[in-house]
């Protein structure tokens, strides 16, 4: 699973979805293996649509977990006309980061209720048990 | 000021034919098209464009099409073929703007073929009033005219000799299918695919009328082997999938629905495919989807199922259950019961998931298996929010499907709804089976 899809995925337990802590789950950084996908080109028009799209505080959170703290708190700001040379900086790191970085295998819990939903070779799995269907 | 364009069609698929053409017209923005001319029994629409960069949009990506022409003329036979582009009001304004320009000839045909017998040279000579001076290029060259022949086919698979009618045009763009869609998208060349995984050309088309749009999300919550994912990402979607069977999504080996996104050089617009059960949905709600398409499971490869105990009573107290000190449902290899689920409801949950999380205009497509009695009414789904945009059937012996394509108009669109009714009275599957006897 890509570190993106960590920005998109809340817990499953519709009753979590009453609480501000069901997003975005925490990701135990010592059970998570990363890779990294070099074969993803980097496309920065592709990038900033995606961008547009994701919750910051997530990813700093997320990646915080996983062992990266050095993200700024504020979402980079893309909406000079051309992209300067520092832009294209950001968003390689970003592409990296977000596209690039693959979790294999790994642990993410809800801060909520505390369940644990697992990565299986690079799947996430979030079906629950029947207590909490 | 309009132009006169051709679209030259194929006669496949009549029941989606147009509503790809006004899907991909809507989509661009084109509104000059007179679609009451439009006829179902015919490969030929005549329409009227703003201009080329128009007649591109609108065709580059279409399944159901060949290609279109800057229309100059038709007969009944070449001599009333010259007489029209003659007569055609822009002849002189066309002739000048090509008169330097690289060229060739091509001929294309419908219905049958000259079968050798026009000699083709002498028919493009017949042609010199057009008094073109640029070279004759065969690879590359700036235009291509086209000379399309129409014949009347003698029957089902015999060719037509004759030709009934004959145009004349300057190609403007070929369609995606001409450009070699199909072949790329065939099943049979595909790393990952499965009993489930849908056919290439009616996937591409579903894309096309659900308005699938570049850099925009698509999602399909019943991924399976990823048949539409592929479909979304040739359309350069960015692509999610989920799927309650984990088994289908993750593959075999080096047969992955990644590997097919690698195949297919769409590697980027594959974002993930989730284990999960949709009616359990792990996806935030504020993420935007802009396109949901999916082949729901009908229940006949697959049944029909979504996370809790078909029986209750056996799973109380079950998640006290500790295996080595540790509760059973929070281990790594824990496999959740799951629990039958009716068609109707899980439609119901699909319309509703829409309504809720699709922009406004924003499409949802998927498709839906009705067994053909004639004096069983079938029931289509719908929402009080969601447009029934298009119906298309794909006919087959004893059963059919529909591609239902809806547009999210809101809370105030109040249109009629049948949701929490059941729909169906005998189980698809069954009926099946039973061969619809």
């Amino acid at each position: 699973m890509k570190f993106l899809t960590s920005n998109f995925l809340k817990c499953s337990v519709q009753d979590c979805d009453k609480s501000n802590d069901n997003f975005p789950l925490k990701y135990n950084g010592e059970s998570c293996q990363l890779e990294q996908d070099e074969s993803l080109d980097f496309n920065p028009e592709f990038l900033l649509r995606i961008i547009d799209r994701v919750d910051w505080p997530a990813v700093v959170s997320v990646a915080s977990d996983l062992g990266n703290t050095s993200l700024p708190n504020g979402k980079p700001d893309f909406t000079n006309e051309e992209l300067s040379e520092e832009d294209m900086v950001i968003l390689r790191d970003l592409h990296t980061l977000l596209i690039q970085t693959n979790i294999v295998e790994g642990e993410m819990t809800c801060r909520n209720c505390g369940h644990i939903y697992y990565i299986k070779n690079s799947i996430p799995n979030l079906l629950l048990p029947p207590h909490l269907a | 000021m309009v132009k006169t364009y051709l679209v030259f069609m194929v006669q496949v698929h009549l029941n989606f034919r147009l509503a790809e053409l006004e899907s991909l017209a809507d989509l661009y923005g084109i509104k000059t098209v007179d679609f009451t001319k439009y006829d179902r029994e015919s490969p030929f629409f005549i329409v009227e464009l703003e201009n080329d960069q128009q007649a591109r949009d609108w065709i580059s990506r279409s399944i159901l099409t060949r290609a279109i022409y800057e229309y100059w003329g038709q007969g009944k036979s070449y001599e009333e073929l010259h007489a029209s582009v003659q007569h055609n009001p822009c002849f002189l304004q066309y002739k000048q703007d090509y008169r330097n320009s690289s060229f060739k000839f091509e001929f294309d045909n419908f219905g049958g073929s000259s079968g050798g017998k026009l000699d083709r040279v002498a028919c493009i000579e017949s042609f010199k009033y057009l008094d073109f001076q640029g070279p004759i290029r065969m690879k590359n060259p700036e235009q291509v005219f086209t000379i399309i022949e129409e014949y009347e086919p003698l029957g089902d698979n015999q060719a037509g000799e004759v030709p009934l009618r004959l145009f004349f045009g300057r190609e403007v763009q070929r369609s995606d299918r001409l450009r070699g869609a199909l072949e790329k998208y065939d099943l049979k060349k595909r790393p990952y695919k499965g009993t489930t995984s849908f056919e290439a050309e009616l996937s591409l088309v579903s894309a096309n009328i659900g308005q699938v749009k570049p850099g925009t999300v698509m999602y399909d919550p019943f991924a399976g082997t990823g048949s539409f994912l592929s479909a979304g990402g040739h359309y350069q979607a960015m692509v999610i999938g989920s799927d309650i069977d984990g088994r289908m999504i993750r593959g075999k080996g080096t047969q992955t629905i990644r590997a097919n996104f690698k195949k297919y050089n769409d590697s980027l617009q594959f974002i993930d495919v989730l284990t999960m059960d949709f009616t359990h949905n792990a996806l935030r709600s504020d993420f935007m989807i802009d396109t949901i398409l999916c082949d729901p499971p009908y229940g006949i490869r697959e049944s029909i199922k979504v996370l809790g105990a078909k029986d209750p009573e056996r799973f109380v107290g079950k998640e006290n259950l500790e295996i080595n000190g540790q509760k059973a449902y929070l281990l790594r290899d824990y496999i959740p019961t799951k629990k039958p689920y009716s068609l109707d409801a899980l439609l119901d949950d699909l319309l509703q998931f829409a309504a809720k999380r699709l922009p406004l205009d924003g499409r949802l497509a998927f498709w839906m298996p009705v067994a053909n009695d004639e004096n069983i009414e079938t029931i289509i789904p719908l929402h009080s929010n969601l447009e029934l945009k298009y119906n298309c059937v794909q006919e087959f012996n004893k059963w059919s499907r529909r591609l239902l394509v809806y547009i999210n108009r809101g809370s105030s669109f109040n249109g009629p709804t049948n949701v929490g009714i059941e729909r169906s009275k005998e189980n698809f599957r069954d009926r099946y089976f039973n061969g619809f006897n």
